[in-house]
């Protein structure tokens, strides 16, 4: 049982926490650092980051991925930008300001004093991907530009084209590879992550599995870091890639890892809606294009015009209406929640009705076209492969869609979870974001946990166990776990039911996004929590994988995934239920203010709420860790 | 729509394979094509065949999982299109696809469509990267990097390391590939210390492994980022002049 959560959250001034504790934490000798094993498991922003840095170090990596090459991780798709306080612009940008707006963007759902490292190291970032070869935007000059972000006044947004995540995951991947062909670090390709394998509760190995040739392997460490991303796939449709899942997490959150706030999922505003039953995933056009584009609906619900027909007075631009200080740069829950308001009074657009407009006509006649095409060229082509729609000419289309999660693995300021050993970084664990990420976040945080937090956070804990050899691979800890996983293969293989893996994945996608997604209340979620165990049962039933385990079989994988996502997905709701309140991404219709914006209870939900698994996936076991905002005062966000 | 596919399907590494005919009707040209694979699939595991393995992941043209040869092309019919963001309205009712992996002796097959493409990652390992200890960058703004140099250097890191270049190869050479992840790095000014071993590494390990450039240009045509041909004369430059310099050093030895 866990005692007290312990967020290790150092003492001093919020400016000064990092830098006294950074000296105060143990170090281990460079002659020391080969003595140890770590095994990265994910090779996107943070995986990579961490990997690279803890092989520049010289401690023995090995990465496992289960992609052919590093370089697929999802990170690549980020397409807006990555925040740092550099102030390069000079419009009063600081690593306060930073560090100010991420907690009140997070509806103060955050713990302080992670935001404010986050908030120091970012602009370290900058210069380390500078220095790696990272092809940022530039002026004229050749210095570095800036756009600016939802949820934010100042421009402090580096960016390299539409295309941000590539170019920054290519900078980690190449870091990486340096230390592969240095020899620090071990690339394990095309293999997943099955179980964590702990010994006395602490974390030493885990189990995989070769997707391949299906072979299942053991791998031994002194620390286990997961950086396997988030689980926006649970429901179904999302900007995730296909593979995206929360395995790697759940399994670990089975073997003892709390999971925090597993109800916060941010539905991004700006993606093209869904067109039709077949869709396989849903497309984000980046929030970046709010700063040019315009959102507007038909005031007429029955307006059956073509877009640059309506005149202006027909139109409701109802970001500029609603919030004229901050406009179309609302934050991405706001903005999310005023698309559904108005498509939900039956004002949207397109041929089901299910998006708005965002128009550019406004920006291309003042800027001329070659300048939209030179900052969003890319996306616009995107968007014109997919809808056969020329969005130089009519507007956008878009809808909300589920893109992020903030909720994951509970991890202290050191990053580590509660089981020792185990360390959690970028989308996979909870801490910096609150209740709402701001655009242009996640890529800051995968690579300020992976470049400039775990190399010290990790040195402190091998420091602890110095001559300790690692649990080795015959130890019974390791063969206890490899039979629960062949075990669990073995059965998705012997069912033989009629229905495949994506079947089930679709259904829990529709209960999740009915009941869990932008709006939810006590009667959907209640609902939602006596259907998800049903479709579990029937999962177990009646699915249907083909093939053998010992060869290459994407439906086995997806069924694995699929089961994880059938006890994760029950475990959101009763985490929304739970939280009777409305913050950032999550909004509990029966909190809300007279106008319609969330509203937080900070009396009595001013927590994160960590759950432990007890073996029975509608069963779990809460824990808070009381959130102490000594330096951000609460208030009612207000973007008006 | 209704199609017919002709589909490669080989059970592993080592097996023989073989085409194999597919009819599907009911195919929506709002489909992708791969969303087009995914209902194919359903309805051979309905019918209780094992489904057709293809790579994936991202379907919005930026991870480079996908790629398969559609009749012959690299990624299929339209330009600058990765397989995923090809759309079945760019095909007719009636229409016979034929659909096979990559084909390239550096590229065995693992299973059906998919190829082990490692040897991508064997170049990059081989000197594509900037040694920059992680904390060791000055400033960013330190070294102003002109706006021209920053944006070729960026035309060439939009590969996408999908593969396509290779199989629209006849001789099944990576020059494009090998040069854009040169370039991107050689034309900034970071990347100019280790500008000559990084030419002379990635392009030794390369050729271990891929066909020699007659100057098709195949590649570029096939390339779902349109990277430019420019880039293996800028890489065929930086060789000439890094295996100069070298001699020149060994003379000073």
């Amino acid at each position: 049982m866990i005692g007290n959560l312990d967020s290790a959250v150092p003492e001093g001034a919020i400016g000064d926490k990092w830098t006294q504790h950074k000296f105060d934490m143990k170090l281990v000798a460079p002659n020391n650092r080969r003595k140890f094993d770590v095994i990265v498991v994910g090779s996107g922003l943070a995986g990579a980051s961490a990997a690279a840095t803890l092989g520049e170090q010289g401690y023995n990596v090995k990465v496992i991925t289960y992609h052919d090459s590093p370089r697929r991780a999802h990170s690549i798709a980020a397409q807006g930008g990555i925040n740092a306080a550099k102030n390069y612009k000079n419009d009063g940008d600081s690593v306060y300001r930073l560090f100010y707006d991420t907690v009140k963007g997070g509806d103060y759902r955050s713990r302080e004093a992670n935001v404010h490292r986050l908030a120091e190291v970012s602009v370290d970032i900058i210069d380390q991907c500078v220095a790696q070869g990272v092809p940022f935007a530039r002026e004229y000059g050749g210095l570095l530009d800036n756009r600016s972000f939802g949820g934010a006044q100042v421009s402090r947004t580096f960016y390299a084209r539409g295309q941000t995540g590539q170019q920054l995951l290519l900078g980690a991947y190449q870091a990486m590879a340096k230390e592969i062909a240095a020899g620090t670090v071990e690339l394990i390709t095309k293999t997943e992550m099955l179980d964590l394998v702990t010994k006395d509760g602490v974390a030493c190995g885990v189990v995989t599995r070769d997707l391949r040739t299906g072979a299942i392997e053991r791998h031994s460490a002194h620390a286990v870091i997961l950086a396997t991303g988030g689980y926006g796939n649970v429901f179904y449709l999302s900007t995730n890639a296909m593979h995206c899942n929360a395995t790697a997490a759940w399994r670990a959150h089975r073997r003892g890892a709390l999971f925090a706030n597993p109800c916060y999922t941010q539905i991004h505003p700006t993606c093209i809606p869904q067109a039709e039953e077949f869709q396989s995933k849903l497309t984000l056009m980046s929030e970046s294009l709010r700063n040019d584009g315009r959102v507007w609906v038909p005031k007429d619900p029955d307006e059956t015009r073509p877009a640059a027909q309506v005149p202006e007075e027909d139109r409701d631009y109802y970001l500029e209406r609603k919030y004229p200080s901050f406009g179309n740069l609302v934050p991405r829950d706001v903005a999310s929640r005023n698309a559904k308001t108005v498509v939900d009074e039956g004002k949207g657009v397109g041929p089901l009705k299910n998006g708005v407009y965002l128009d550019f006509s406004d920006s291309i006649g003042r800027l001329g076209k070659d300048a939209i095409e030179e900052k969003y060229g890319n996306l616009f082509e995107m968007y014109e492969r997919i809808t056969d729609e020329d969005p130089y000419e009519n507007p956008m289309r878009i809808y909300p869609a589920v893109h992020y999660t903030m909720g994951g693995l509970w991890v202290d300021y050191h990053l580590q979870s509660n089981v020792p050993g185990l360390f959690v970084l970028g989308e996979a664990n909870f801490s910096d974001h609150g209740a709402n990420r701001l655009g242009a976040s996640a890529l800051m945080q995968g690579l300020a946990d992976g470049y400039f937090v775990i190399s010290y956070t990790m040195a402190n804990y091998l420091a602890g166990i110095l001559g300790q050899p690692a649990v080795p691979t015959d130890d019974h800890a390791f063969t206890a776990t490899e039979a629960d996983v062949l075990n669990r293969i073995n059965q998705f293989l012997s069912i033989g039911g009629t229905k495949s893996p994506d079947h089930f994945h679709k259904e829990l996608g529709k209960i999740m996004w009915e009941h869990c997604g932008m709006a939810r209340n006590e009667a959907g979620l209640t609902k939602a929590l006596s259907e998800i165990p049903a479709l579990r049962d029937e999962f177990s039933k009646d699915l249907r994988v083909l093939g053998s385990g010992d060869s290459l079989n994407q439906s086995l994988e997806k069924a694995g995934r699929i089961a994880d996502f059938l006890e994760l997905g029950e475990l959101m709701c009763r985490d929304a239920l739970e939280r009777n309140e409305s913050c950032g991404g999550h909004f509990r219709e029966e909190s809300q203010t007279e106008e319609g914006e969330a509203l937080r209870r900070d009396d009595e939900f001013s927590h994160s709420a960590a759950w432990e698994w007890t073996g029975d996936p509608s069963n779990p076991q809460l824990h808070e860790e009381p959130l102490v905002f000594d330096n951000v005062a609460l208030t009612q966000r207000s973007y008006k | 729509m209704k199609l017919k596919l002709n589909i490669w399907r080989q059970s592993d590494r080592d097996a023989t394979g073989a085409m194999q005919t597919y009819e599907l009707d009911d195919v929506s040209p709002e489909m992708s094509f791969l969303e087009m694979l995914d209902v194919l699939n359903e309805k051979l595991i309905a019918e209780g065949s094992e489904p057709v393995e293809f790579e994936h992941d991202c379907r919005e043209g930026i991870c480079g999982s996908c790629g398969v040869m559609i009749n012959g092309q690299a990624h299929g019919p339209q330009k600058g299109t990765a397989t995923c963001q090809l759309h079945m309205r760019k095909f007719s009712d009636g229409d016979t696809i034929n659909i096979e992996p990559w084909r390239a002796a550096a590229f065995p097959v693992l299973k059906d469509l998919v190829v082990d493409r490692s040897p991508f990652d064997r170049i990059v390992e081989s000197g594509g990267y900037i040694t920059a200890p992680t904390g060791a960058g000055p400033d960013a703004n330190l070294i102003p990097v002109p706006k021209d140099a920053a944006d070729a250097a960026f035309d060439a890191a939009a590969c996408i390391g999908c593969g396509a270049c290779v199989a629209a190869c006849p001789n099944s050479a990576a020059q494009l590939f090998t040069a854009a992840k040169i370039e991107h790095l050689n034309l900034l000014p970071q990347g100019q210390a280790e500008k000559n071993q990084r030419v002379l590494g990635m392009v030794g390990t390369m050729e271990q492994y891929f066909g020699s450039c007659t100057n098709h240009g195949e590649c570029t045509e096939a390339c779902p980022k349109e990277i430019p041909l420019d880039y293996i004369a800028f890489m065929n430059r930086d060789y000439v002049k890094a295996q100069l310099k070298n001699r020149k050093l060994l003379g000073q030895r």
